[in-house]
């Protein structure tokens, strides 16, 4: 997943008013989009997009900051019940980011393979445990229609198993709360704000077209890495 | 009611002419004939009067017996007491089309749709609904529906147009006993707006064993009634609340919702109601 940096090392002095030492503590900033604002309409409006990436996606990172800050202060202090407080903080905003960074690589443009069908061990993958692309789609649409509130879902590959799994996950919990050996081919955000403003309330047809937009190169490439062939 | 209705109508107007009950009812018959007051108006009103009701009667019983009437709706989708551009700029008119006309409508109609399809949760009211599907925290797929629609109904009503300002009289008084000052529950209240994680709602709740006023954070449907306290006010914290007026500001929307929407005139009434129910405290006896 290390296609782009999104950590850098500053000093903790420049952020804070801790006296000048250097901390080392890792702190991330927003990643790129590899594509416009505007380049996965009609599917995804580029106000949307803007205001998923440049809002709320930046601010998951800056609360995220701040709670890994506070972390790394309660725990240097051995404040072990204020480090334990914390755990929620940074499970939602930390997953935030994790989620949402997954999210900007599995959308591309049309004219950038967006939408087209995966070849390969992942398309076969899915012809062997779902019969074929549509079916696959249209139970992770099912699934992603059926969350309550806020949540993500997932098709996922079981590295231990090395099989293909549907998941949904709750407001920004990471996949790997529904399973350690679980890791992310493609995530879709079925929290409001990802469709509000386009879709209003018509969750089923944010989900039906999402499809176009979406990377399957990503996908099969982490397929691939986490089932090689052979 | 069809007996009596046929006892009527064998009973002979003699007896209609002493009674000035319309219908009937033989145990009191006995009663009418003691009775002497002038009937010939009385009577002239009872013959007419039930004889109406009985041409309704009949016509609406072989309207029941040739076409069958099925139920049409079991709960039915309250608009909001205001029009849809009383709240704006706070809350425009858009927002409350799509709220209430879309979500709001939706949950009824899929309450309605589940009822119909197995009505063996008919007759209750929402709110024991509510607590019946939450099902002690294994909700029933019916939950969320009903939830939904009772909260949105509760919160267009914790709302008015010129609302916000300060709450007065007896719940100011019991929020500064239970908070301190009123600037200190607001305060509680917005962050806690802000700090919930997800789609939820933030109540204002009035506890019923530890007997205080108390600010509550649910997650999706669920409502403080499930757990048997009082809820005085919410805020609905669901993205869709507010995304079309506010995008990711919800911390304008909850400053918005404290200063300009809250209606504390409804909370009143609703802790005057829950008083009933709940002992706040010992009553002000004045000492001769």
């Amino acid at each position: 997943m290390g296609l782009r940096t999104f950590a850098s090392r500053k000093t903790l002095g420049a952020l804070s008013t801790f006296p000048q030492q250097l901390r080392g503590l890792q702190t991330f900033s927003l990643p790129d989009l590899a594509y416009d604002y505007g380049a996965l309409e009609p599917a995804i409006s580029g106000d949307i997009m803007q205001l998923h990436h440049q809002k709320h996606h930046q601010t998951y990172i800056t609360n995220y900051n701040k709670a890994l800050e506070q972390l790394d202060e309660a725990i240097s202090k051995g404040d072990a019940s204020t480090a334990v407080k914390l755990q929620s903080a940074i499970k939602f905003n930390g997953g935030g980011h994790v989620n949402h960074s997954i999210f900007w690589k599995n959308l591309a443009p049309t004219n950038a393979g967006g939408g087209e069908p995966p070849h390969g061990s992942l398309g076969w993958a899915i012809d062997e445990s779902y019969g074929s692309i549509e079916k696959l789609i249209a139970k992770i649409n099912a699934e992603g229609a059926a969350v309550q509130g806020s949540g993500w879902v997932w098709l996922a590959v079981d590295k231990e198993l090395k099989r293909l799994v549907v998941e949904t996950t709750a407001n920004q919990d990471p996949l790997v709360t529904k399973g350690p050996s679980l890791v992310p081919l493609i995530g879709i955000d079925v929290w409001e704000h990802a469709y509000y403003l386009q879709y209003k309330n018509v969750r089923p047809d944010y989900l039906k077209n999402i499809w176009k937009v979406i990377n399957w190169k990503y996908a099969s490439e982490i397929y691939e890495k986490e089932c090689p062939r052979g | 009611m069809s007996w009596s209705i046929s006892n009527y109508l064998i009973s002979s107007s003699n007896e209609l002419s002493r009674c000035k009950l319309p219908y009937g009812s033989e145990g009191q018959r006995g009663k009418c004939q003691a009775l002497n007051r002038p009937t010939n108006i009385s009577a002239y009103n009872s013959l007419k009067t039930p004889s109406f009701k009985f041409d309704q009667v009949q016509k609406r019983k072989d309207h029941v017996l040739k076409k069958p009437r099925n139920i049409s709706a079991y709960y039915s989708l309250k608009p909001p007491n205001y029009k849809f551009d009383a709240l704006e700029p706070y809350m425009s008119q858009r927002t409350l089309e799509v709220h209430w006309g879309q979500h709001h409508r939706g949950y009824v109609e899929r309450l309605n749709e589940y009822l119909a399809k197995d009505d063996i949760l008919y007759g209750h009211t929402l709110d024991e609904l509510i607590r019946v599907t939450y099902n002690n925290g294994n909700p029933l797929p019916e939950f969320n529906v009903a939830a939904q629609a009772w909260n949105h109904d509760f919160f267009w009503e914790s709302m008015q147009p010129g609302g916000g300002n300060l709450p007065i009289l007896g719940l100011l008084q019991q929020i500064e006993k239970d908070f301190g000052s009123f600037s200190n529950f607001r305060e509680e209240f917005i962050e806690t707006a802000l700090t919930l994680f997800g789609s939820g709602w933030v109540w204002l709740v009035l506890k019923r064993n530890e007997r205080r006023l108390a600010i509550a954070t649910t997650t999706n449907a669920v409502t403080p009634l499930v757990w048997d306290d009082i809820p005085l006010l919410s805020l609905d914290m669901w993205e869709h609340a507010y995304y079309l007026d506010y995008k990711n500001d919800r911390a304008r929307y909850a400053n918005v919702f404290m200063d300009h929407l809250v209606s504390w005139n409804v909370a009143l009434g609703r802790m005057a109601r829950a008083q009933s129910f709940v002992n706040l405290g010992e009553p002000k006896i004045p000492v001769a």
